[in-house]
């Protein structure tokens, strides 16, 4: 499942990245295979969307999100 | 000021670096560039307890020293280059302690440098409140370095920090985190033997991030690309490596030496105010009503401070007068260089109050949130989030603005918000727009809370960021992207706002904005009003010769005066040259006098108000010294025998400051931040000709 498709409330944990280039980015962040992720909330516009990884709010557009795949 | 150490601040973003900065140095800071950049580089000096001085340097705040953007890059360039200016003896790491593991993952690369480094732990009351424990000893004696638990805010362990600086080592002392030679054990080796770097993660880093380093030759550069090529390095893959290995090190670290709280939290503060500012309904009906409420405040609060300053000019150039002797040195110094002066300081405030709230905004985190809120309608017009604060800064000036698009990753994201950020209405529009608007607009309130003024001035407000937001759809179609523009951003718990920082940055801003645009004005009234007092030829002694002609005798000597005055202008060069350029503008509306506003704005808005003070002043008799205001309320025009500016005129006048390019500076910075002349030269064609069919429009549509 990717991160894209969790509803707000509801969390899940890292299981890998599709995307080199955005997992990079993402791991420095602190966003690594077996943290876990809570989705906060989604814009008023449906994107980005707000995650609690790591102790901290991140947020990233839904594009994004989908790059992360989650334990099932 | 020579100092004994040079210490550089280094940390993630949202750590408090700066407001450690300022408690360190007080107000003994200044902004400068680094060599050859433009990133704003901020030192400060600080007296430590063994009374020797430090420099400090705060560099902008990145979570790794691998760039994501032109801002982060300086970090590791001044780290590295050890023979630059800039390169410090001390790294002071600051962390937040409530969230130590992403720190960490900074604090660790630096480490590897093997440059000098004590850790500075900030926020160390937030991380009592939060339950969070740790063993601050026990941490230290693992990295082998000093750490300082401080809360910068609360501004506790400042001298303990201080005294830290004092004792810390010559040389690096801290342990090894991880071992960097796996993940291209060779190519670091090479790199090391032929560009005689003895640090094995140097090596590495230089093996990233060549390219992008002033200080290693071309040759040098050529080289460490032909060792990757023989190496088959992916600088991705490495770094997702390197990442990786950090993180395990550094919860190896965390795992005995820092206790959370297990149990679950409630609800947090931040959560609750989001779950509000961000809301599908409110959090736009918010956003809105911050923007009005701040134009009205500059309006408002700023009208009482700004008369007592344009008073005291009024009185100051009429002391002139009195004191000094008539003739044409004090004509330049009352008329010419007071007047001009006048023209710009009466802004202060409003600059001031501006700066105040952006301050504000930035600082309590809600500007991260108006980030994340407006992304996916940016992203619609080829903008991105991040360009919503360039766009809101842009109403205060659009050069610190259009530098700030240095945090936004994505070059042609970065590119359009670049070109339209001048659109958007900067301080120096807001003296032509008051004045005009006070010209035609009658001081009245509407619908009980409303001023028809400031609604008026709301209008040019909101027509501004419209008309941003249309020239980027337009630039988005003919800009094509180089790379994947991505966002991904940390968004900040709100804070309340360090009422300090707030008043620092009101004064730095007035001070630039002084400085600079003072500078300008006082060099354009002086070369104006030598144009305007001097003609070509011998004009000028022929009109002395006309006006001496027996049918003059008659009429009164005001009047008289008045006539000379007006012939002599009209014959100067200033005059000459607004006749010059009559035909072109006159289906806008303008006269000649307004055509010479026109030119001496290109070198910046804000000499309007001065110019038109010369110039009524050159023109109607000294010994009346009312307000540029009063001056432009009473001119007529001649031909029609009605006001010059009429409402239409005065409308015309506003669509073209709105989107005229005057501004010499923004010029200056858009050359500096594209590196290129072409993207000014189009920035200034595309928006003087938008300029000049608006105000033919709007002129034509209401005279």
């Amino acid at each position: 499942m990717k991160l894209s498709q969790l509803k707000p409330g509801s969390r899940g944990i890292v299981k890998e990245f599709t995307d080199l280039e955005m997992s990079v980015k993402l791991m420095e962040m602190g966003c690594l295979p077996g943290e876990e992720i809570i989705v906060e909330r989604i814009a008023p516009l449906g994107d980005p969307i707000a995650i609690s990884v790591a102790g901290y709010q991140l947020s990233l557009r839904k594009q994004e999100a989908s790059t992360i795949i989650l334990h099932s | 000021m020579k100092a004994d150490l040079r210490v550089a601040l280094v940390g993630n973003p949202n750590t408090g670096k700066s407001t450690l900065f300022n408690a360190l140095t007080g107000l003994d800071q200044k902004v400068g560039n680094f060599p050859g950049i433009t990133v704003d580089k901020k030192i400060g000096y600080s007296d430590l307890p063994d009374s020797r001085k430090a420099e400090i340097i705060d560099l902008p705040g990145t979570y790794s020293l691998y760039p994501k953007s032109q801002d982060e890059a300086i970090v590791f360039s001044v780290l590295a280059d050890r023979n630059s200016d800039v390169n410090p003896d001390l790294i002071v790491v600051v962390l937040d302690a409530t969230n130590l593991k992403r720190n960490f993952l900074l604090y660790t690369q630096v480490a590897d440098l093997k440059i000098p480094v004590i850790i500075a732990l900030n926020m160390m009351d937030q991380a009592d409140k939060a339950g969070i424990k740790i063993n601050v000893d026990a941490l230290s004696e693992k990295l082998g370095v000093p750490i300082i638990p401080i809360s910068a805010r609360k501004n506790t362990g400042i001298d303990d920090l201080k005294q830290a600086i004092s004792f810390a080592n010559k040389v690096a002392l801290q342990q090894d985190s991880i071992d960097v030679s796996v993940f291209a054990s060779e190519l670091i080796a090479r790199i090391g033997d032929e560009i005689k770097v003895d640090n094995p993660y140097f090596a590495l880093q230089l093996a990233h991030q060549h390219e992008n380093l002033k200080f290693l030759t071309t040759a040098q550069s050529e080289r460490i690309e032909e060792l990757e090529v023989m190496y088959s390095f992916h600088s991705q893959k490495a770094q997702a490596a390197e990442t990786i290995a950090r993180y395990n090190y550094i919860n190896d670290l965390l795992f005995d030496t820092v206790e959370k709280p297990q149990a679950a939290q409630s609800e947090s503060t931040s959560n609750r105010i989001d779950r509000v500012l961000t809301h599908r309904v409110f959090g736009f009906v918010i956003f809105i009503g911050i923007l009005m409420f701040i134009f009205q405040s500059i309006f408002a609060w700023s009208s009482y401070p700004m008369d007592l300053i344009s008073d005291g000019f009024a009185w100051l150039q009429a002391y002139t007068h009195q004191v000094l002797p008539a003739g044409p040195a004090t004509d330049l110094l009352a008329d010419g260089i007071i007047a001009g002066l006048a023209g710009v300081l009466v802004f202060i405030p409003q600059i001031a109050i501006l700066f105040a709230f952006i301050s504000i905004l930035e600082d309590t985190g809600y500007m991260a949130r108006v980030t994340f809120m407006m992304d996916k309608i940016m992203r619609k017009v080829g903008l991105n989030g991040r360009s919503v604060v360039p766009l809101i800064g842009g109403f205060a000036c659009a050069v610190p603005s259009i530098m700030s698009t240095r945090t936004i990753e994505n070059w042609k994201d970065r590119m359009i918000t670049i070109m339209v950020t001048p659109l958007v209405a900067c301080s120096a529009r807001l003296p032509v727009y008051t004045l005009l608007i006070a010209l035609v607009v009658p001081d009245r309130t509407i619908w009980g809370i409303f001023n028809l003024q400031g609604l008026a001035l709301t209008a040019m407000y909101v027509m501004s960021l419209v008309s941003a937001v249309i020239v980027a759809f337009v630039f988005k179609f003919i800009l094509k992207a180089k790379e994947r523009g991505y966002f991904i951003m940390e968004l900040p718990v709100y804070r309340s706002p360090r009422w300090n920082n707030v008043l620092l940055s009101m004064y730095e801003r007035s001070k630039a904005f002084v400085l600079q645009a003072g500078k300008v004005i006082i060099a354009v009234s002086i070369i104006l009003w030598v144009m305007s007092s001097y003609g070509p030829g011998d004009r000028f002694e022929k009109i002395d010769q006309k006006y001496e002609q027996a049918q003059y005798k008659k009429i009164p000597e005001d009047e008289l005066q008045r006539l000379i005055a007006t012939d002599k202008l009209e014959n100067s060069y200033a005059g000459t040259l607004g006749h010059a350029i009559e035909p072109a503008i006159r289906p806008l509306g303008f006269d000649w006098k307004i055509g010479i506003a026109l030119i001496t704005s290109f070198a910046a808005r804000e000499v309007f108000v001065g110019t038109m003070a010369t110039i009524y002043s050159v023109d109607g008799d000294a010994d009346r010294l009312d307000t540029v205001q009063d001056k432009m309320a009473k001119a007529i025009n001649p031909n029609t025998g009605q006001p010059v500016f009429t409402v239409a005129v005065a409308f015309s006048l506003m669509m073209f400051y709105a989107f005229a390019m005057q501004c010499a500076s923004t010029v200056a910075a858009v050359y500096r931040e594209t590196k290129a002349w072409k993207w000014p030269v189009i920035q200034l064609t595309y928006m003087t000709a938008l300029a000049y069919v608006a105000s033919l429009i709007t002129y034509q549509l209401l005279k």
